[in-house]
């Protein structure tokens, strides 16, 4: 693999990440990740969204008509996310049920139009394949992390195996039921956002505005 | 020919309408291969997940165990609700209650005083899943379904060969809010059931759920079912469908024949 291609798939891990930098995503990494077997479905299948659709529209793209190119990537995407989830319906059907709306809602994930829009419309299909599959496993990467901190916390398990014994069950850990619901969600995504500014602080923004004082020194 | 069209300028208006809909018949193709091709494959899953689903029911579902072989242990029949007969020109393993239900001719209509479970049709016939042992029937396991807060709740009942005792209950498919009326899947709460008696003295459906919890020490509370905090409605549903399915517009009359024939 070249020097570029090696960085189109690693740079949105982590300068580039679609979740923490870009802040695209955010519902369906909100509703999936309760725990990790259902972030780790999710994660396939948007990367295979993601890279393939990627890969179509680059190969047509010198044909697409500019006035409904929006339409032409739509129709793409929602095609094969309509195959990925009759895929995991046929094979890997008890996962799929928990996933129910969500696997449908990756036609309306930002991270894929994004992509199609912004890089497969002007890259040929190898390197637009692979930049779907990077930004595919940076989203992942999040999903996962996440995933794994709610379900540990939340359920003291992980992918359904214990590993903190849970009161309800004899053991120790007294689970923190908040973990399991959306919001908490918000939560490690922030405080992962925040960590990872901390790290890179290139990745933080400048303030558009500055807040004034709400009253003046001299005027008390 | 394709060359010439392929450099034809992109906004050009006979273009743009044909890249669309080459577009669209490829996809359509792709998307159509695909769902038709998949299709027995999930069907054959959620065959599985049902009879998995009667099988814990009926407490008889083993771990790694495989769900066909599980599953022959049940005898499958069809009953005629009406008279509570078993029907033999219906293969059992074919018949399927939730689409009969629909169909005009086999399927009646419920009157509105009795539509406790807001079913508003109901088939004439149900499969009935027996355990023999010894020529003996050992447990019965009857389908049951009726509106919660949201959604139709489907579930089945297992019954002892007495044939009014309840000994597993549950539901494979509702869309109750999760936590509050999907705590019907709570295993927990589904322990209430098994030893509840659904009929009383003179054979009225005495089973229900009731607010809030039970005290095992006062009479009657082997007719009563704790329910569901904060979903007073699903447990109001779930208490409504248990009295329609087992009452006289459901399985009563089969199972009053049944309680005859086994004495």
């Amino acid at each position: 693999m070249s020097q570029l291609t090696k960085e189109i798939v690693t740079d949105p891990l982590v300068d580039n990440n679609p979740i923490v930098l870009q802040v695209l995503g955010i519902c369906s990494a909100l509703a999936v990740t309760s725990n990790l077997k259902t972030a780790l479905l999710m994660s396939v299948a948007v990367i295979a969204v993601v890279s393939f659709s990627n890969l179509f529209v680059s190969l047509i793209r010198t044909q697409i008509p500019s006035s409904v190119r929006i339409i032409v990537q739509m129709t793409i995407i929602a095609s094969l996310v309509i195959v990925v989830d009759q895929l995991l319906k046929a094979f890997a059907y008890e996962t799929s049920k928990q996933l129910s709306v969500f696997v449908g809602l990756i036609i309306t994930n930002c991270i894929v139009m994004g992509r199609a829009e912004a890089f497969a419309m002007k890259n040929p299909p190898f390197a637009s394949f692979m930049d779907g599959l990077g930004n595919g496993l940076g989203y992942s990467l999040i999903l996962i992390l996440v995933g794994i901190v709610r379900e540990l916390l939340g359920a003291g398990s992980l992918m359904g195996v214990t590993i903190f014994q849970t009161v309800n069950e004899g053991g120790w850990y007294v689970a923190n039921g908040l973990m399991l619901l959306p919001p908490s969600a918000f939560f490690v995504i922030g405080l992962l956002i925040w960590a990872l500014r901390t790290w890179k602080p290139v990745q933080q923004e400048a303030p558009d505005f500055k807040i004034l004082p709400s009253h003046s020194e001299e005027g008390a | 020919m394709l060359k010439k069209f392929l450099e034809t300028p992109n906004d050009n208006k006979i273009k743009t309408i044909t890249v669309v809909a080459v577009l669209c018949l490829v996809c359509s193709i792709f998307v159509s291969a695909s769902a038709v091709a998949l299709k027995p494959i999930q069907q054959k899953n959620k065959q599985v997940e049902k009879k998995t689903k009667i099988l814990e029911i009926a407490g008889l579902m083993e771990r790694g165990g495989d769900v066909d072989e599980l599953f022959k242990q049940f005898t499958p029949k069809v009953v005629e609700l009406s008279t509570g007969e078993y029907v033999d020109d219906i293969d059992p393993t074919t018949y399927d209650q939730r689409k009969a239900a629909k169909k005009p001719e086999l399927s009646v209509p419920v009157g509105r005083s009795d539509d406790i479970a807001s079913i508003k049709r109901q088939a004439k016939y149900a499969t009935v899943y027996l355990v023999e042992q010894d020529d003996q029937v050992k447990k019965i396991v009857i389908p049951v379904h009726g509106y919660g807060l949201w959604s139709t709740l489907y579930g089945y009942m297992a019954l002892d060969g007495d044939g009014k005792t309840v000994t597993g209950f549950g539901f494979y498919e509702h869309a109750e809010t999760p936590g509050l009326g999907g705590e019907v899947d709570n295993p927990k709460w589904k322990g209430l059931w098994p030893g509840k008696v659904v009929y009383g003295e003179n054979g009225d459906v005495q089973l229900r759920v009731v607010k809030g919890n039970v005290d095992p020490s006062k009479p009657g509370s082997e007719h009563k079912v704790d329910g569901l905090a904060g979903a007073t409605l699903t447990s109001q549903g779930v208490s409504n469908l248990v009295q329609f399915w087992l009452g006289e517009n459901g399985f009563g009359p089969y199972l009053e024949k049944f309680i005859e024939r086994n004495g």
